[in-house]
C-alpha cells in the first residue's frame, strides 16, 4: 500500500555510485503513543554512502522516526525497507515469530548509537563489541576479536581494550559504542543524539569521529542538535516540527537559507544559543548551559525555558 | 559574594597581588591538617565510647544473672558442647534451604515477568501463597499435613522435609528480590542488545541476569542471615539442630535460661560474623571496577 509514496527530498549524495538505489525507505511512517499522534505520515529515502541529519526541537519525533527504523519503536502504520528487506509496520500481530525474525534482520542491517552510550557494564570493552557478532551473527570469537580490534583502534581506543565501561570517560564510552555498531558491519549507522549526554569538552572527540565516519562513506542517520556537525559532514538536514517535514535540503540552503519561519525561528534558537556561549564551546548541552553562567543572569531565562521544554518530551 | 578581587580581609596585599599570597604558603596546609587531626579525635572519641558502652551492657547482662545465682556456669559447662553440636547442622540447613530459595526464586521471578499468563499466574499463585500464610504453618503442614495425602511424605528424612519448608518459604520472598533486581536493569541495556539484534532469551542469559546477579547479590546475603535465625523453628518438627537441644536440655533439667541464653547467644555471634561478611562483600562490590 505503501509503494508508490516517494520521498521528495531524496537525492543522491556526494559519495552515492551512480544509479544507486536508496538504502533505507521509511514509507508513510506515523506513530501514535496511546492518543497522542507523535508522527504524521513521514517519508524519507536515504541513498548509499550518505549522512543525512535530522534536526528539530525536542518532542518533535525525530527520535522517534530514527527508533522506528530499527523497530524499537513499531510504526503503527508505514515501512521501513534497509538494504532490499522491507518490514511493514504490524502492531497488532507484532508478536509473530516471522515478523520478529524479520525485525531482526533490520537491525542487523541498521546498527544504533544511543545518547546514553548503552555499553555493557559487566563486559570489557572487547567483550561489549564481540559480544553482538558471536552470539547474533554466529562469527568466531577470533573473527570477532579481529574486526573489534581494527574498529577500536578506528576510533582511537585500542588501548582500552581490557578496560571495562564504568572507567572510561563519556566521550570514551561513546566511541566504543560507535565501534561496537560498527563491528556488527552494518549497512547503516542511525545515531540518536550521540552528544547530548556529554560534557562539553568531550562532544568534539565523538564528532570527529563521525566526521570521519561520514568522509569515508559510511551511510548515516543522525538525531542531532549539532549544527556545526550537520554542516560540516551531512549530505542533507531534514527539519522536523510536530511529526511531519517541514524543511530539507543540502545543509547549505537548509541551516543557512531556511525558508520556513518554523524552521528559521528554531535555528535562531539554537544558533543563537551557541552564540551565546562562544569562547568557551559551541556545543553546550541544553542542561549544563548554566555551568557557563560566569555572566549571571542573562542565561538564567534561557536555562528555565529549555528545561520547560524538556518536561514537553515525550 | 560577587565582588571581584582577592582582597577580602583589610590587612591582605594590595588588590590584584593574586589569590595564592593572601593567606601565605604554608597556612592552608596547615589549617586542612589541623582540621583532619580534630576530626580523627572526635572520631576515636567516639568509637572508644561505643565499645564501652558494649562492653558494660553486656557485662551488666551477664554479670547480673551470673551473681545473682540464676545461671550456672558449671551447668553450662557441662552441656555446652552438645547444645554448640547443633551449629553445624544450623548451618547446613541454612545453605541448603538458601541455594534451593535461590533456583526457586530464579524461577519464580522469570515467572513472576512473564508475557505468559499461565507461567505468570503459577508464579504469582505461589509468591501469593506463601507470603500469605506462616513459615510455622508452612513448616507443620510439610510435617503432619502432606504425609495424610501420601504416606510416603512420613518417611522422608526430617531434615531435608525442614530444608524443603525453609527453602519453599523463602524462595517466594526471593522471587520478589529477584524480580526487583531484573527491572532494575536498565531499559537502555535490554534496547542496546535488541538493537544488536539479540534474540530475547540471548538477552536475558547475557546482558539482564549477570547485571541482575549483581544488584541483588547483597539482598541474598541479607537473606541468609534472616534464614539462620529462621532455621530454628524446624526445631518444631524435631530436628537436632542448635535450639532442638537447648530446648531439650532446659526442659529436662528445668534450666532453660541457661540452654536458651547460649543458644541465643551463638545465634547472635553467627549473625555478627556473616554481617562483617557481608559488609565486606558488599564494600568489595561497590568498589568494583565493573561498576553498574
Amino acid at each position: 500500500m505503501t509503494t508508490d509514496i516517494r520521498d521528495p527530498f531524496a537525492k543522491p549524495g556526494a559519495l552515492t555510485p551512480a544509479g544507486a538505489e536508496p538504502i533505507v525507505r521509511a514509507l508513510g511512517i506515523e506513530k501514535y503513543f496511546a492518543a497522542n499522534h507523535v508522527l504524521r505520515g513521514v517519508t524519507m529515502e536515504v541513498y548509499p554512502r550518505e549522512t543525512v541529519c535530522l534536526i528539530g526541537k525536542s518532542g518533535s519525533g525525530k527520535s522517534t522516526l530514527l527508533r522506528c527504523m530499527n523497530f524499537l519503536e513499531e510504526p503503527t502504520v508505514g515501512s521501513i525497507e534497509i538494504d532490499g528487506l522491507r518490514v511493514d509496520a504490524d502492531p497488532l500481530h507484532g508478536r509473530s515469530r516471522e515478523h520478529r525474525e524479520q525485525i531482526r534482520q533490520i537491525r542487523l542491517r541498521a546498527q544504533m548509537v544511543f545518547q546514553e552510550f548503552n555499553l555493557f557494564p559487566h563486559l570489557k570493552v572487547i567483550d561489549n563489541l564481540v559480544e553482538g557478532p558471536i552470539r547474533v551473527k554466529g562469527v568466531t570469537r577470533d573473527e570477532a576479536v579481529a574486526t573489534a580490534e581494527k574498529y577500536l583502534e578506528k576510533v582511537g581506543l585500542a588501548e582500552k581494550r581490557d578496560e571495562y565501561p564504568g572507567r572510561l570517560s563519556g566521550g570514551q564510552k561513546q566511541r566504543v559504542a560507535i565501534a561496537r555498531a560498527l563491528t556488527m558491519e552494518p549497512k547503516v549507522l542511525l545515531f540518536d543524539e550521540p552528544t547530548s549526554a556529554l560534557d562539553p569538552t568531550l562532544v568534539g572527540e565523538v564528532l570527529n569521529v563521525m566526521e570521519d565516519l561520514a568522509h569515508e562513506g559510511a551511510t548515516m542517520i543522525v538525531v542531532t542538535h549539532e549544527m556545526a556537525f550537520a554542516r560540516e559532514a551531512a549530505d542533507r538536514v531534514y527539519f522536523i516540527e510536530e511529526g511531519v517535514f517541514v524543511e530539507a535540503g543540502p545543509p547549505d540552503e537548509v541551516i543557512n537559507r531556511p525558508q520556513d519561519p518554523r524552521t528559521r525561528e528554531f535555528l535562531a534558537r539554537t544558533l543563537g544559543e551557541a552564540h551565546a556561549h562562544e569562547g568557551g564551546a559551541i556545543h553546550v548541552p541544553e542542561d549544563r548551559a548554566h555551568l557557563h553562567g560566569d555572566e549571571g543572569e542573562a542565561h538564567v531565562h534561557d536555562v528555565t525555558e529549555r528545561s520547560f521544554q524538556q518536561h514537553d518530551r515525550l | 559574594m560577587m565582588s571581584g578581587g582577592g582582597g577580602t580581609g583589610g590587612a591582605g596585599p594590595a588588590p590584584g597581588a593574586g589569590f595564592e599570597t593572601v593567606a601565605g604558603e604554608e597556612r592552608p596546609a596547615e589549617i586542612v591538617a589541623a582540621i583532619a587531626r580534630s576530626r580523627n579525635r572526635a572520631r576515636g572519641r567516639f568509637r572508644t565510647t561505643f565499645v564501652l558502652t558494649w562492653v558494660v551492657l553486656v557485662g551488666a547482662l551477664v554479670g547480673s544473672l551470673a551473681l545473682g545465682g540464676k545461671i550456672d556456669g558449671d551447668f553450662i559447662l557441662k552441656w555446652a558442647p552438645y547444645i554448640l553440636g547443633g551449629v553445624p547442622l544450623t548451618f547446613i540447613i541454612s545453605i541448603a534451604s538458601i541455594a534451593v530459595a535461590v533456583v526457586l526464586a530464579t524461577l519464580g521471578s522469570l515467572g513472576r515477568l512473564s508475557g505468559n499468563p499461565v507461567i505468570y499466574g503459577i508464579a504469582s499463585f505461589y509468591v501469593s501463597l506463601v507470603r500469605g500464610t506462616p513459615l510455622i504453618v508452612q513448616l507443620l503442614f510439610f510435617y503432619l499435613a502432606l504425609p495424610q495425602i501420601w504416606e510416603g511424605f512420613a518417611s522422608i528424612d526430617l531434615v531435608v522435609l525442614g530444608i524443603s519448608a525453609l527453602a519453599f518459604n523463602y524462595g517466594a520472598y526471593m522471587t520478589e528480590i529477584f524480580r526487583a533486581g531484573i527491572q532494575a536493569v536498565p531499559r537502555g541495556q535490554i534496547e542496546a542488545a535488541s538493537a544488536l539484534g539479540m534474540h530475547e532469551r540471548t538477552i536475558m542469559r547475557r546482558i539482564v541476569l549477570p547485571q541482575a546477579v549483581r544488584i541483588i547479590t547483597p539482598a541474598i546475603g541479607n537473606e541468609f542471615i534472616a534464614m539462620i535465625k529462621d532455621s530454628a523453628l524446624v526445631s518444631i518438627i524435631t530436628v537436632q539442630e542448635l535450639l532442638w537441644r537447648a530446648q531439650e536440655i532446659g526442659q529436662s533439667n528445668f534450666r532453660s535460661l541457661d540452654t536458651l541464653l547460649l543458644a541465643a547467644l551463638v545465634y547472635w555471634i553467627m549473625t555478627i560474623i556473616l554481617s562483617l561478611f557481608q559488609d565486606r562483600l558488599e564494600k568489595r562490590l561497590a568498589a568494583s571496577e565493573v561498576r553498574l
